[in-house]
């Protein structure tokens, strides 16, 4: 592995125990840095929103994410749609912190994902499953984080994928030496990264959760699963009250084993997002890269 | 010995490891309660310093730890750890310059004398810099002439990542 790699590995490090923050203006930014996000994503829609719209979804533009990078001092990171080389090198060139080659946007290439092993900067990218997750690592990613269906407000997803993505890692940690070529095919992954799973339990870089995310309880129970971070996207500035929101939701990733502190953090926060129920939609945004 | 590992946010498991490995019991300090447990060292991860100052308060960590600090309390802190230091706490006479090497592009690894071994691998990701120091503050390496690690009274501080190094030797297959 290249030292940029490694670098951009540690930098998710660093963001780890944290809460990432979808924001679309300098001021959302600075709420959602005042308010504990250990980075934020640049976006000219959040997914509820991109979602309701409707049509082509596409990287956001350079001089709106670069006022969100002057408006704060924390990682900016911002999405290009998946497989978009063109796109992902225009946020390389605007020194983002982090790409999101995201579903959330509408795919550019509906079967390969970039070479991210080409880019210096860093990568983070969705996996419903350890096999995907791997697939993605293989190919660059520095960071992973689930797909669950996003600007839904519905966690059900991202529980799914968190769920299966720990418990395919336990049964690898369980085999034996010689079942891992067999383990490699069955995961579609790459034999190496299978080998490390095995050897450590976990996956090679950070791992956070994705998707539906919209109160503390759900950030607590992503914590719960295994996740070491959560992202939250539609969440916070579709709620009643951001600011309050958002700083709940960072301190219930830090304390997620307290119920008590949990109570009193979810108490009075206004309405959340009105949410809709990820199986009554009709645009399944997790099933776009695999 | 027995070290607590501030524990709000960043990469704590990591901290927590590299003390475990020369030999230290550790436990993760998340909240209140967990201080009245009995340690000799705190260590400061790494991680976002605006996030861990803003949960210090929130938690009502910061009095506590900063009292516990001044009356000597010995501590290790890298990057993010030692902005709080400088900044927050002010127990640490230096002058901090945050994200002094720009945005991630600019993380880079060095090699440089660190405690008596000249091939010490350094690694600063989106790391501060150290833009002065008071008088009687010692300096134990540096990067084009400017200080990356310090030694003040009970305090020891870093703008890389020694705790980092363990992972890596891990990782190197992979």
């Amino acid at each position: 592995m290249d030292n940029r790699q490694e670098l951009n590995r540690n930098l998710a490090q660093m963001l780890k125990g944290g809460v990432i923050m979808d924001v679309t203006t300098p001021e959302q930014a600075k709420i959602a840095e005042a308010a504990g996000a250990c980075a934020v994503m640049a976006l000219e829609r959040i997914p509820a929103d991109i979602r309701a719209a409707g049509g082509v979804s596409r990287m956001s533009d350079p001089a709106m994410i670069k006022g969100i990078q002057e408006a704060v001092t924390i990682p900016v990171m911002a999405k290009c749609r998946i497989g978009h080389i063109a796109e992902a090198r225009i946020l390389e060139a605007i020194e983002i912190d982090y790409i999101d080659e995201s579903e959330v946007l509408s795919p550019a290439d509906d079967t390969r994902h970039i070479d991210k092993t080409k880019f210096a900067v860093p990568f983070v990218c969705g996996a419903r499953d350890l096999g995907e997750a791997l697939r993605r690592i293989g190919e660059g990613a520095t960071m992973i984080r689930t797909k669950g269906e996003p600007g839904t407000g519905d966690v059900v997803q991202a529980v799914r994928h968190m769920r299966k993505m720990q418990s395919e890692i336990r049964r690898v940690t369980s085999l034996r030496e010689d079942e891992l070529y067999e383990a490699a095919k069955e995961l579609a992954a790459p034999l190496d990264l299978v080998k490390y799973v095995h050897a450590n339990g976990k996956l090679p870089v950070v791992n956070f959760a994705a998707g539906g995310v919209a109160t503390p309880a759900d950030a607590a129970l992503m914590m719960e699963l295994g996740a070491e971070g959560v992202f939250v996207g539609s969440g916070i500035f579709k709620s009643g009250d951001p600011a309050k929101r958002a700083a709940a939701i960072v301190q219930a990733v830090t304390n997620w084993q307290d119920a008590k502190l949990l109570a009193k953090l979810s108490e009075n926060l206004g309405p959340a997002m009105v949410g809709i129920n990820a199986d009554e939609i009709e645009t399944i945004m997790e099933e776009r890269g695999k | 010995m027995k070290t607590g590992v501030l524990a709000v946010q960043g990469a704590f498991a990591e901290m927590s490891a590299y003390w475990r490995a020369k030999g230290a019991d550790t436990f993760e300090i998340r909240q209140r309660r967990d201080l009245e447990r009995d340690f000799d060292l705190l260590a400061l991860p790494g991680g976002e310093s605006t996030v861990q100052g803003k949960l210090l308060n929130d938690l009502g960590l910061f009095g506590p730890l900063k009292e516990r600090i001044e009356h000597g309390l010995p501590v290790f802190a890298v990057c993010a750890g030692l902005i709080l230091l400088a900044d927050l706490f002010k127990l640490l006479p230096v002058t901090v310059k945050r994200n002094a090497y720009g945005r991630q592009l600019g993380s880079f690894t060095t090699v440089g004398m660190w405690d008596g071994h000249p091939g010490t691998k350094m690694t600063f990701i989106r790391a501060p810099a150290i833009t002065s120091v008071a008088p009687n503050v010692e300096v134990l390496s540096t990067f084009n002439g400017q200080p990356t690690s310090v030694k003040w009274n009970n305090i020891t501080a870093f703008t890389w990542h020694p705790e980092l190094q363990l992972e890596k030797q891990n990782h190197k297959k992979y």
